[in-house]
């Protein structure tokens, strides 16, 4: 398992510019927020954290295709199939890979963004904090639309519409919780708390969901 | 070996499309039957009952929207079901009904949020708010579209019926959070008076017709259900028998 770990991590840090897009996707849509609404300051600090929440959620969602994709077309996906250790372990452990490599530049990313939106340091903190709990449920809610893109002769676009409906309990408790970190009458844990129980049971579901899924396609 | 019951053998009988061709053919006449009597019935007490005090006569949408509403539900449930049916038991006729069932339930999700639409306006004031129960309707409607599109995107309706049947099931989870969501959350959408612990507490002059256009509703939704499974099992029979004259045409040229 470490080693497949490792084995992942390297491939995505070798394989030339496949991190980094995401973050570079990820700065390329905030930056193109004040374009949009107009760089009113005190405008962009009040959604900033919505931005950078809906930004990173439209980056992770763009790597999601490639995370068994690859396997599929160098016929490795067979093997790990074949193997004795349970799929689901191998798809939790190319889950996690696939986070390092993509969520988590978003997350270091989201501080310097934050200061472009003009956010103040509690806002700042509270969002990287949820994007650091949110970004893990993403990807592993994704890997069951990664799992079914397998299959497609065309897949793509089609996992992110299949995935961001899924992700929207994400979202919407990862905002509400920064703003609860803001605005002073609202407790920050409640939110906070139920992001990362959403984290642990996508954590379940999302790898056996794309286990199956994997089973099935590869008739 | 201990025999199956009547029931079990009764529905793996069915997994023969014949047989299920043949119950439709008998069936499906009764149902519409049914349907079209029950909507009158219930379409007469919707316009005879009086107006609410409040609402005047914009109440009589509700005898349209909420039956809409549980049925959109109800059809994802159908849905689930037949996934469970295609991953576990591997019944040959439940990816054809989860296939069938996907625009059905997609249409009556979008009858549900126009007329919710309709009735929002003249009540609460405005077209849509996004509200809980609101939303994740929504979110339903986007996901039956999904899976409509999943399903068309692969050109082997087997391997497709498996691989949406994972995805039904992942998307299982959002029926208890509609169910849910007017308790959860503190919502401009009215909570549950019909369906609730300790009874009902609409009043029986609403609840008469409500309960009346709703089975019109059901029967509505399995009538057109087995018809559109019958369809779909004529269309993949259509498209076997095409292959086969393509082959003998291939083999003869």
């Amino acid at each position: 398992m470490i080693a497949l770990l490792a084995r992942d991590l390297k491939l995505s840090v070798r394989a030339g510019g496949g991190a980094l897009i995401g973050v570079l996707f990820f700065m390329t849509v905030v930056a193109v927020i004040p374009f949009g609404v107009g760089p009113d300051l005190n405008l962009l600090a009040r959604i900033g954290p919505a931005i950078l929440w809906i930004g990173a959620l439209l980056a992770s969602l763009l790597g999601l295709d490639r995370l068994f994709q690859a396997e599929r077309e160098d016929g490795s996906l067979d093997l790990i199939l074949m193997q004795e250790t349970p799929l689901v372990l191998t798809v939790f452990v190319k889950c996690v890979a696939h986070w390092i490599t993509t969520g988590l530049p978003l997350v270091i990313a989201s501080p310097l963004l934050g200061l472009f939106m003009n956010m103040d340091e509690v806002a700042i903190g509270a969002t990287t904090l949820t994007l650091l709990a949110g970004t893990p449920a993403i990807t592993f809610i994704g890997a069951a639309g990664a799992g079914i893109a397998v299959a497609l002769p065309r897949g793509g676009l089609l996992v992110s519409i299949l995935v961001l409906p899924l992700a929207i309990p994400v979202l919407i408790f990862g905002v509400s919780a920064v703003y609860a970190a803001i605005q002073e009458p609202a407790p920050f844990l409640p939110p906070f708390l139920i992001l990362v129980a959403l984290n642990l049971f996508f954590a379940v579901i999302g790898p056996v969901a794309a286990a199956a899924a994997l089973r099935l396609s590869s008739d | 070996m201990s025999e199956p019951s009547l029931a079990i053998r009764k529905f793996s009988d069915l997994a023969n499309p014949t047989r299920f061709l043949a119950l439709v053919a008998t069936v499906w006449p009764w149902l519409a039957g049914l349907t079209l009597c029950l909507f009158a019935v219930g379409l007469y007490l919707s316009f005879t009952t009086t107006g609410d005090y409040q609402q005047g006569e914009t109440v009589r949408i509700m005898y349209v929207h909420v039956p809409a509403a549980w049925l959109s539900m109800m059809c994802y449930t159908v849905m689930a079901l037949s996934a469970l049916g295609t991953l576990v038991w591997r019944h040959p006729l439940a990816d054809v009904s989860a296939k069938a069932a996907a625009p059905i339930g997609a249409g009556f999700t979008l009858v549900a949020l126009i007329t919710g639409s309709l009735w929002g306006k003249p009540m609460w004031g405005t077209w849509w708010v996004w509200d809980a129960r609101l939303t994740s309707v929504f979110v339903l409607f986007l996901m039956y579209l999904g899976l409509i599109a999943l399903n068309r995107a692969m050109d082997d309706p087997t391997r497709a019926a498996k691989v949406s049947a994972v995805l039904i099931l992942v998307g299982f989870v959002n029926i208890p959070i509609i169910k849910f969501s007017v308790e959860w959350w503190n919502t401009l959408h009215q909570p549950a008076s019909v369906v609730r612990m300790g009874g009902p507490t609409i009043d029986p002059e609403f609840l008469w017709p409500l309960l009346v256009m709703a089975i019109a509703f059901s029967m509505l939704f399995f009538t057109l259900h087995i018809l559109a499974m019958r369809n779909e099992i004529l269309r993949r029979r259509i498209a076997v028998l095409r292959r086969h004259a393509a082959r003998s045409a291939g083999d003869a040229a």
